[in-house]
């Protein structure tokens, strides 16, 4: 195979990944490093280092979109990045620490978890009491439009969303991924922020959290630019196109299958990382 | 909505557009990167990306990607563009830094100067180590 046939194939299948991770809400970081290592045979660790670029690309590209809306957060989103940056830097230290076939197997398990965390239901919106005084004392407490006016929220269990957090950050950084499910079980689950708050300020601290490990990955050699380019290029591109469509989709039977694709790689993933056919 | 909410807001869409842009030049400088890139290599055989070997200093180090940027190598000026794409959320943070104290937010000052720091122990660390 040619530099060019490869670029092109790596391109398409980036494309098609970040028009599916867009369109779902899944993001198309999670399907790239199984189909660049399983479809492709490239080093896990080559294939982490292209992944994280996309996702600082997709993350960083969505934000003005989002923002536009008026759910995120932008304090929810500082205090906890505290501990997603610190998290994705230790993530991306045990990267260079371990084999490809313990990342790839923890790949694989983080990938099944997160199919199981997206088809959670989301939880009642807590009173002011169950919330206690962290919220107000680090001003993370705020309001989201509905069409009857502004609606306020306060944020519960702050220490315990903070530790996920750190677990989500070290995970983005070990295995390349925005690692978005986490972060939204650790806002919506935990600390029972309003689930359209989640996903928005999540996708808003994404592509601070890649930032702080693709340094560490560019600097030890992790990001080939023959590889970053098509997927970065391609995955942007899917994610716009994505996004435009996302009006008029029915994402629900999509989202459907998506998961269980992520299902099936993730035991892929696990198996491969076992057997070390990889 | 009150005062801060909508000193933030207004902090938030500048930042969106921040955002946005960093990714519109960044993906360019990756673009015209490709074209070289491709137009130059694109009938060679692949690499060998099935065992990790790790890039050259030449692609790995900001000095290094500079120095193949001006002899305007295709993989360099690639990696020049993943290079402003990753500065793209630092500005932001620095952003930030500055919008909160223009609010006079003294904690959120500190909090984003915190996370700051954080990355560029990570970017600059790396890039020394």
């Amino acid at each position: 195979m040619t530099i060019f046939v490869f670029t092109v194939l790596v391109a398409v299948s980036a494309f098609m990944a970040g028009l599916v991770g867009s369109l779902t809400g899944l993001g198309g970081g999670v399907v790239l490093v199984p189909l660049l290592t399983m479809a492709f045979g490239v080093d896990i660790r080559y294939a982490i280092g292209a992944s994280i670029i996309s996702v600082i690309a997709t993350s960083s590209g969505a934000a003005a979109a989002y923002v536009r809306e008026g759910y995120s957060n932008i304090r929810i989103g500082m205090f906890l990045e505290i501990a997603t940056t610190i998290g994705a830097i230790v993530g991306a230290l045990i990267a260079t620490m371990v084999s490809g076939r313990v990342i790839a197997v923890i790949f694989g398990a983080v990938l099944l978890v997160s199919a199981y965390l997206s088809s959670k239901k989301q939880r009642e919106q807590p009173t002011a009491e169950e919330c206690g005084t962290l919220s107000e004392k680090l001003r993370l407490s705020g309001s989201y439009p509905t069409p009857n006016g502004p609606r306020s929220y306060c944020v519960c269990n702050v220490p315990a969303g903070f530790s996920l957090m750190f677990t989500a950050g070290t995970l983005s950084g070990l295995l390349g991924i925005g690692s978005g499910a986490v972060k939204v079980l650790a806002m919506d689950q935990a600390m029972r922020i309003p689930f359209k708050v989640s996903t928005t300020t999540s996708n808003f601290m994404i592509g601070v959290t890649a930032a702080a490990s693709a340094g560490l990955y560019l600097s030890r050699g992790y990001i080939d630019p023959g590889l970053a380019m098509p997927v970065m290029l391609g995955v942007l591109a899917g994610s716009i196109v994505g996004a435009k469509l996302l009006v008029k989709a029915k994402t629900k039977s999509l989202r459907l299958i998506f998961s269980l694709v992520i299902v099936a790689l993730g035991i892929e993933m696990i198996v491969n990382g076992i057997r070390g056919t990889l | 909505m009150n005062e801060h909410e909508q000193g933030d807001r207004r902090m938030e869409s500048i930042i969106g557009i921040l955002l946005r842009l960093g990714v519109m030049v960044s993906g360019a400088v990756v673009l015209v990167g490709a074209v070289v890139y491709l137009l130059r290599n694109g009938g060679a055989p692949l690499p060998n990306y099935k065992s990790f070997h790790g890039e050259t200093v030449q692609l790995s180090t900001v000095g290094g990607i500079l120095a193949g940027c001006r002899e305007f190598r295709g993989r360099a000026i690639i990696q020049l563009g993943v290079l402003l794409l990753i500065a793209t959320p630092v500005a932001r943070v620095v952003f930030s830094a500055l919008a909160f104290a223009f609010e006079k937010d003294k904690l959120y000052v500190g909090i984003t100067l915190f996370v700051l720091a954080i990355l560029l122990f990570s970017l600059i660390g790396s890039s020394l180590g």
